[in-house]
């Protein structure tokens, strides 16, 4: 901005070429509310992180909570008679058991859906396909969970023989299929950001279609499929309502894929609506919230140093 | 399904001052606010009452609240509400208490009857379940992790395995019946715990291989209930409305309403509406057992 026109008696020429403070003005307006939606996410998640900490904090000095309980005991007895117990050990692990399956059927399948949209695929076919993909993603999660609990639950007792159809197998389905538009929209987009260069250099030295993809496309293009995959997780980790109607919401280590299980998520979902605030139970269901910050820290924090890693490279 | 209490109370802050200021316009205000608190088990029909009595008699307006059978006892001896719901009798040094505070004796209605039935897939061969069986599948430590375990060929099951459907852990259903059927004793690792009557008899339905439990009245042709037995030898009792009302089957229990004194005016005329048909309507209407026709004075 000049400032030699303010000081001295301006000419009426060069007084034309101040901006008007209107136009200043809402340059800087914008400029913080800019600024502001940048900070705002740090501020949202510090401020939400400081909520659920101070919620559970005085339990971890109550004499009834143990953290070793806590994270290695299966026993979850919030509103026992006998003796109340707080395990979340057996979540844990229904949890992971749910999201693994998920990303193991999600992942191979959004990938190989995003190679064949971005790479083989004609123009209006893929137009069609990216909608229904788009359609997809745009379920609401409860009408997943509606399917799991109706269509899911009978087809795995008729064709697996499945003692009861809600269970890790039944949620894991439910959670691949929701986790997959998201894949492969990221996906695609990691793709599609592949110089045509690459692709055109190695066409050129010999390579067959499937050699391009293999060798050429899929090194250049590991750091967005690798988001991809993590924002999958990220979905199937955090998902409740479909999980809390199709894993059958038992406390229990799952034996195998047909066992049902109990996720951290729809524990907090099914029992925060009816516990006293302020009681040790609700305190103890925020303490699950912590544990789930720190589980979705720990798989970003591996995420971005597994990145690094292949950067290094 | 029970609504979450918490949304219950906020969404009564929201309501009651504008259904009060609605009706000022109109009626000059509410003449008569009769309090009722208590039992958590029985808010739903206390409140579907209330709502119901609103029609009824519109200038008298009543107040439900939860919190549980002790809270609302406790409130009726302070005398803060004029009726406290309860799904159990009222000890002796409650009455005591009762009659140093206030000086009359409670008065104790039957308002009803909550009996749970226990559910099996229409395939299943089972009989009878003694409530020693019963606590052997649910119970924590539990024997009975099979049907072979009961004598039960459960052939519609192959993996033999019982699959436990409860309720989750905040519903009145769940701590009745780990009072009767368990006493008092944790549920076993592992039990489904679902997240309403109608849900649980809806798997069960779909499992051959489930046991659960529920409000009688949520019986539906792909299921069956058992007829339980209160010891090995004697008579298994199938759940039935008149079964539940003589108390030979054993997982029943009255639904008492308690007034401070005989109760008058407003109080009384809600009370005899509540015993009347169309407040027992609601009664069965909410899933619990209503009483028999013509034993409303019983009741009392």
């Amino acid at each position: 901005m000049t400032t030699g026109a303010s000081g001295a008696p301006a000419a009426p020429g060069r007084a034309r070429f101040r901006r008007p403070p209107l136009s200043v003005w809402t340059e800087r307006l914008i400029e913080t509310v800019v600024i502001a939606s940048g900070v705002s996410a740090v501020v949202f998640v510090a401020v939400i992180l400081f909520f659920v900490v101070r919620e559970a904090a005085p339990v971890f000095v109550s004499e009834h909570f143990s953290l070793r309980e806590f994270l290695f005991s299966i026993e979850w007895y919030p509103t026992s008679l006998v003796k109340v117990r707080y395990g979340v050990a057996a979540m844990i692990v229904g949890t992971l058991a749910v999201t693994t399956l998920a990303m193991a059927l999600a992942v191979p399948f959004g990938i190989g859906a995003a190679i064949y949209l971005s790479e083989f695929c004609g123009p209006r076919l893929r137009e069609t396909l990216k909608i229904v993909i788009e359609l997809l993603a745009a379920i609401p999660s409860v009408v997943w969970g509606f399917l799991g609990l109706t269509v899911v639950n009978r087809l795995l007792i008729l064709l697996f023989g499945a003692s009861v159809g809600l269970n890790v197998l039944n949620a894991g389905l439910l959670l691949a299929l929701m986790s997959v538009p998201i894949v492969v929209s990221i996906g695609e987009d990691a793709l599609k950001a592949v110089p045509d260069a690459h692709r055109e250099a190695a066409l050129a030295m010999g390579a067959t279609r499937w050699q391009v993809v293999y060798r050429v496309l899929l090194p250049a293009a590991r750091h967005g499929l690798l988001a991809a995959a993590l924002l999958g997780v990220g979905r199937a980790v955090g998902e409740t309502m479909a999980v809390l109607m199709a894993t059958g919401h038992a406390v229990q280590i799952p034996g195998g894929l047909l066992d049902p299980v109990r996720t951290l998520t729809a524990n907090i979902a099914a029992e925060m609506g009816e516990v006293s605030q302020g009681s040790e139970h609700y305190q103890v269901l925020f303490a699950i919230g912590v544990l789930l910050f720190a589980i979705t820290f720990l798989v970003n924090l591996t995420a971005d140093l597994v990145v690094r890693g292949v950067r290094g490279k | 399904m029970r609504v979450p209490r918490r949304f219950v109370t906020a969404a009564l802050a929201v309501v009651l001052p504008l259904a009060v200021l609605s009706c000022g316009g109109r009626r000059h205000g509410v003449a008569t606010v009769l309090l009722d608190r208590g039992s958590d088990t029985m808010i739903n029909v206390a409140q579907a009452w209330a709502e119901a009595y609103a029609r009824v008699a519109p200038e008298v307006s009543v107040e439900v609240a939860g919190g549980g059978s002790g809270v609302g006892i406790a409130a009726l001896i302070e005398g803060t509400v004029q009726m406290a719901n309860s799904s159990r009798p009222m000890k002796p040094a409650e009455r005591d208490r009762l009659r140093a505070a206030r000086g009359v004796d409670p008065v104790q209605i039957v308002a009803g009857y909550d009996a749970l039935a226990v559910f099996v897939h229409r395939d299943n061969p089972v009989a009878s379940l003694t409530l020693a069986q019963l606590e052997a599948v649910y119970a924590e430590h539990g024997a009975a992790e099979r049907w072979s375990d009961l004598g039960i060929r459960n052939t519609a099951c192959p993996r033999d395995t019982i699959i436990r459907i409860s309720r989750q852990s905040s519903s009145g259903t769940y701590d009745f019946f780990r009072e009767v059927a368990l006493r008092n004793r944790d549920f076993k690792l592992g039990t489904l715990e679902l997240n309403g009557s109608k849900e649980v008899v809806e798997l069960v339905g779909h499992t051959p291989c489930a046991i659960g439990y529920s409000g009688m009245g949520y019986a539906t042709p792909a299921v069956k209930m058992v007829p339980l037995a209160r010891a090995a030898g004697a008579v298994a009792v199938a759940p039935s409305p008149r079964a539940t009302l003589d108390r030979s089957y054993p997982i029943a229990r009255p639904l008492y309403v308690f007034v401070a004194g005989e109760p008058e005016g407003e109080t009384r005329r809600y009370l005899d509406w509540m015993l009347s048909p169309p407040g027992q309507a609601i009664v069965a209407a909410v899933g619990y057992v209503p009483l028999p026709a013509g034993h409303t004075e019983a009741g009392r």
